[in-house]
Parts: C-alpha cells; structure tokens; sequence
C-alpha cells in the first residue's frame, strides 16, 4: 500500500493502437466522480490481474493535467520483459475494469525555469506530452527534441507538431538524424531547464554532456524507470510478518511481498522514489541491486534492499518487513 | 455578527474567550505525561463530530474576529503574505483545495458554483461574494493565495519541491509563533528549521523530510505542535517582538490563570495537484491556563510537562522565564494520580 491515498475505480474507455509497437489505453471513473487534476510528468501505477498474477506497472499520464474527464497513459510492448506491457497489450479491452494509483510526480517540471529544453526518446515522449499541455496552458516556453527510431514508429508527432508547430524537432534514426546536443545546450538562454526521458544510453549521454559544458546538474532532469528484471527463482523470510516467500522468476520481490498478504510500502515500483527500502536483517549470499537509489555504500553493506527492483542468490535472505 | 461567532480582540483590551463548547473540543496536544519532539504525523481524516478534526480546514467560534486580526496586521505590515513568481500555481491549487473543502463541509456559511473555469463564491460569515476566471489572477482583488487564506484561520505556508528539497517560497503568515515567513522565504527544509534545539541530532528532521517528499495528493497528514504564549496574542512574530516581548515581565501570581495561554497549533500538510507543492496550514488555538485547569486530565499532565520539560526547549519556546510562576499556579491542580493515555479527557 502506498502511503494511504485511495486508489481510483476505473473502467478501460478506450484501446488505440498508435504503432507496431505502442497502444494507448484512455480510463474513466467508475463511480463518476471528477479524476484528480495532476501535474505534467506524473505517472500512476497500473493494478493488473493476469491470469491471478498481480501486476502493478507505473506508466507516466499523457492526457492534459487539468482534463478530469479521464487519463490516457501509452504501452510499448516489451516482448522480453515479465509479462505487465504484453498483459495490457494482449488482454485488456474497451470496458474492462480495472484499478489506478493516485498520480505521484516524481519528475516535475522546475516552475521557476525561465525556459524548458525537452529531450525525448521513444516511449519516453509520454510525459512531456501531459507536460507541453500544461506549460502551453500557462503560458510556458518550451521546445521538445524527440527522437525516434522511423516515422513509422515516431508516436504522436504528427498531433505534437499539430500543436506546437515549429518548437516539435523530429529526429529519426533511420535517417541517421540525431540531436545535435551540444550546439543544442550551448544556444540556450540563461534560466533553461533540461528534461531527458528515454533509453538508459540518452539519459547518461545528455548529463554527461551538459556537465562536460557546466550546465548546474540542478538544471538537467531526467526520468528512467527500470522495468523488474526477470532472473532466478528465490526465497526470503519476512521477520515481521513471520513468513517465508518464494520469489518466482518474473515475479520482483515486492511483488510476491504482496501476494503474501503484506502490506509493503512503494510509489514508483521502478527504483527511482526509494519509498520500498527495506532493512536487511541476515544475507547468506548476492544481493543483485537493480536500483538507482541506495548509494555504492549501502549496496555494498547488503544491509537494505529496494524490493521493487533487486533480487536475490544464495542461501537466505531475511528482511525486517 | 452572527450569533455563530464571537466579536473579539486579540490585541489592546484581549477581549478574546472561549466558550465552554470551545473549550470542551481544545485540541490539548499531549497524549502523555511528559513532551520530546517526534515526527508525530498520522493521516488528516475526518475525526469525531465537533472535534477540531471534524473537516479538512476547522472553522470555528473564533472565525470573524480572526479574520479581522489578519487584515489588521497585514495592513500594518504587508510582508506577512509573499508568494515568489513561480509559486501562483500553487495558489490556485491551495485556493481550490480551501474552497472546495468549506463549500462541502459547511453549506450553510460557504458555497462554490463552477461552470468551468467561472467560478462564484460565497462566503456568508465574512459577506463576500465573488465571480472569478479560475487561474485568471486578474480577475480577483489580490493573488490566489492571499484572496483564500485571508478568508481562512490558520497561518499557511507553500513549499515548492525541487532537487530533493522542499522550499518555503510562499505564505500568509500573521499568527506566528515567533518565526518570520520575511526572513525565511527561500530557505531548504532544514535552513528555516535550523533554530529548533536537539531535534536535528534527533535525526527528526532527516526522517520528516524523507516522508514528506513522498507525501501523495488526496492523503494528507497532520501533527501537533505548542508553546506558550502570554495574552491572547495571535501575532507573535519577531517583526513585533517589541511591543509583545515585554509582557512576559508583567505576569504576576494574580493574573497568570487569565493570561498564560497555551498556544496549539495544529499542522496539517497537503500535496497539491497542479503544481506538485505543499501546502502546510498552521492552525493556532489559544487556552487560557485558568479554562485549561478545568480539564482535570489536562491540568494534571500540563504541570507534569512544563515541571519536566527540559530547559533547551523551555527556553526555545519562550517561557523559561515564567516557568515557576506557570507551575505554582499548576501544581494544586496536579494530586499525583496517574493519567489515561492519549489525548482525550478521563
């Protein structure tokens, strides 16, 4: 359960297949209240039923913060991946009922920003979307740089140049087209934020790039939400509750906490927000941090553990939850 | 005025009371006999019905003549509500918040009609009325902020979220207790908290920011602080520390039932949805140590706290001064029997 706030009935309005790839799934209430306005770069978490397997994915709201009418979030199909995005692509149809998080933001836009650089790549497009909304709302400058692999597969660019017309750059790698990133942060006005959402590579290539030029790292933001990864089966006792779990392999450890029955604390079940950190009592064996929250240190100790990412090999594993 | 509020001062002649309603429904804040800081938070929900928890933003007795307070002191000094450019969002999201909240709560003082971004709003107690354009800061007589909290009891400050951190960058702050919203607007979390005594080594601070962060729209939380503060001064604020510092010297064994109050302030903390800030309502309620010994309960654990609280604090929150003189008037009040836990009377 995360920090209390009341979970949102909704029903599946509407499945939209946007590319090969991608589909967007748009949510309206069940109980006909107003959805909660949100600010742009916030996300929900998805509660999925597959097949009496529970899955709780975060996927960044892309429709218009102060639109109450419904949320409209965009799936890329990870053929690889545990199971939650070819769930959603595979399973969930038009007046299926399902089950949302309150929006969390754990990407925000910086208010005081005098002007706002948007670098996207691929599915990492979603929460500028909701963003470039609510900044033309208000009155924001902005300019979005979105990459994407062909326009074939370049998702809402057509709508986004729509909109925003001239301050939309399109970059496809087919065409061997790329941002030209240092001509692009050294032409900036003072008072400029950088937002980056996208692959692991881009994120790190524009902070390493803006630091190079001595851009504030307090001015470049970025976005990653690591998807579970998949690996061995495992056990783990739960000193607290007194029960011992197995882990299985496309399952995170936060996620079969919860299938026990325990109640276990998140927000971003993508290693970011560090709300599950967990105390590790007793560790026989590797603990496989996956997170982007406990520093080198604390890795290093094997005394915490972000269950909604990392996983475990070796003999026993007991965590104080 | 109505027969529903009290027409009182909090300044000059102090005419300020509670009734006995208000009195049996005092927010006492200590649930055990003795007092250390703690991050003593639990989630703001809907308490028993004529408790102070009763509704999201409390109106009570005192409403009217508070209002009328605020607007004084601001006219004397317009410093007491700023909001940083960037904060106006966070305005909106709070005047919202309030407005919403007392249309609900209390139909028969405050009504809110939205036809999409035109909104009426009615506020019976205070006999305002007003049509608006929602984010539209022309269209009200002031910004969002100040419009709505000078038509809300309780100090309210705006933190902005940003690199980990919250920052105090916005306020209306007129029933202090001895902080100036002038000096701190700006700071980080631990820069406007760094005059608190022992609770950083307490680690109290580190663990109030970490939850804080993490605090979700639609839950939000609330907790209990207190001082001590002679007469029913609801501006206690550095800024006039001249002209009521001196009172604390003119105390005497006579007059310290009437004018030692303890001051309660009741702190919730909103997120809010637009602009992804905090929202922290401080509401102060004042008790008079002569209307507060009529509790036995309280009278008993008020001397057992200020006997043993220790002198840091005493002296962090303004009273070590009067201290004795505070507990020879408790200690016939105290017959050493043991109390219940909690907050509640026996």
């Amino acid at each position: 359960m995360s920090v209390g706030a009341p979970k949102i009935p909704v029903v599946v309005a509407e499945v939209i297949e946007v590319n090969a790839l991608i589909k967007r799934f748009r949510f309206v209430r069940r109980d006909g209240l107003a959805m909660p306005v949100f600010s742009g770069g916030a996300h929900v978490v998805v509660e999925m039923d597959d097949h009496g397997t529970r899955r709780m994915n975060p996927y960044s709201l892309m429709s218009a913060p102060g639109d109450t009418s419904g949320y409209e979030i965009s799936v890329r199909r990870d053929e690889a991946g545990r199971g939650g995005s070819l769930y959603m692509h595979n399973h969930v149809r038009a007046g299926m009922e399902m089950v949302l998080s309150q929006p969390v933001n754990l990407f925000p836009l910086d208010a005081r920003a005098k002007k706002h650089l948007l670098i996207a790549g691929g599915i990492g497009i979603t929460p500028f979307v909701a963003q470039m909304a609510q900044l033309e709302a208000m009155g924001g400058r902005f300019e979005l740089h979105y990459s994407v692999r062909s326009p074939a597969l370049g998702a809402y660019v057509d709508h986004l140049r729509g909109r925003y017309g001239a301050r939309v750059h399109v970059y496809h790698d087919a065409f061997d087209e790329k941002i030209d990133l240092a001509n692009l942060l050294k032409t900036q006005p003072l008072g400029t934020h950088v937002y980056v959402c996208g692959p692991k590579g881009m994120i790190a290539w524009v902070h390493a790039t803006a630091r190079a030029m001595g851009w504030p790292d307090r001015a470049v933001h970025s976005e990653e939400f690591l998807a579970p990864p998949v690996g061995l089966a495992f056990d783990v006792s739960l000193a607290a509750s007194g029960k011992t779990i197995t882990v299985q392999p496309n399952q995170s450890l936060l996620e079969a906490i919860e299938a026990a029955g325990v109640d276990a604390p998140y927000l971003c079940r993508g290693g970011a927000c560090g709300q599950c950190e967990t105390d590790v009592l007793r560790c026989e064996g590797h603990i496989e941090h996956n997170d982007h929250w406990l520093s080198d240190d604390q890795k290093a100790s094997h005394t915490k553990i972000m269950p909604c990412v990392s996983r475990f090999r070796g003999a026993g594993l007991v965590l104080d939850r | 005025m109505s027969l529903d509020f009290n027409d009182e001062t909090f300044r000059g002649d102090f005419t300020y009371r509670n009734s006995a309603r208000a009195i049996k429904r005092f927010p006492f804040p200590f649930p055990e006999d003795s007092y250390m800081y703690s991050v003593n938070m639990e989630p703001h929900v809907p308490g028993p019905v004529g408790s102070v928890f009763e509704h999201m933003f409390d109106v009570d007795e005192h409403y009217v003549s508070e209002m009328r307070d605020r607007a004084q002191v601001l006219a004397d000094d317009p410093l007491r509500c700023q909001s940083l450019p960037h904060m106006e969002l966070a305005g909106w999201d709070l005047l919202e918040l309030i407005m919403e909240s007392k249309a609900r709560d209390y139909p028969h003082w405050f009504s809110l009609h939205r036809d999409g971004n035109q909104w009426h709003w009615i506020n019976r107690p205070l006999q305002i009325e007003q049509r608006f354009t929602f984010m539209d800061a022309s269209t009200l007589p002031c910004g969002p902020m100040e419009y709505i909290t000078r038509q809300t009891q309780g100090d309210f400050t705006l933190q902005d979220q940003r690199d980990d951190d919250l920052w105090i960058e916005a306020g209306m702050v007129t029933t202090q207790a001895d902080w100036s919203l002038d000096f701190d607007i700006g700071m980080s979390f631990k820069q406007w908290h760094a005059p608190v005594p022992l609770a950083h080594q307490a680690g109290i601070f580190d663990r109030a920011l970490k939850f804080l962060l993490k605090l979700q729209h639609g839950a939000p939380v609330r907790r209990f602080n207190w001082t001590m503060t002679v007469d029913p001064l609801l501006d206690t604020s550095p800024e006039n520390y001249p002209k009521w510092g001196p009172s604390k010297t003119t105390m005497t064994p006579e007059t310290v039932g009437r004018r030692q109050h303890l001051r309660v302030e009741l702190q919730t903390l909103h997120r809010l949805p637009r602009s992804n800030a905090i929202a922290f309502p401080i509401r102060c309620y004042l008790i008079s140590f002569q209307d507060l010994v009529t509790v036995p309960k309280w009278a008993r654990r008020m001397h057992r706290v200020v006997r043993d609280i220790p002198d840091e604090l005493a002296t962090y929150k303004g009273f070590i001064r009067n201290k004795a003189l505070m507990l020879d008037y408790l200690a016939p009040f105290d017959d050493g029997l043991p109390t219940s836990p909690g907050f509640a009377p026996e």
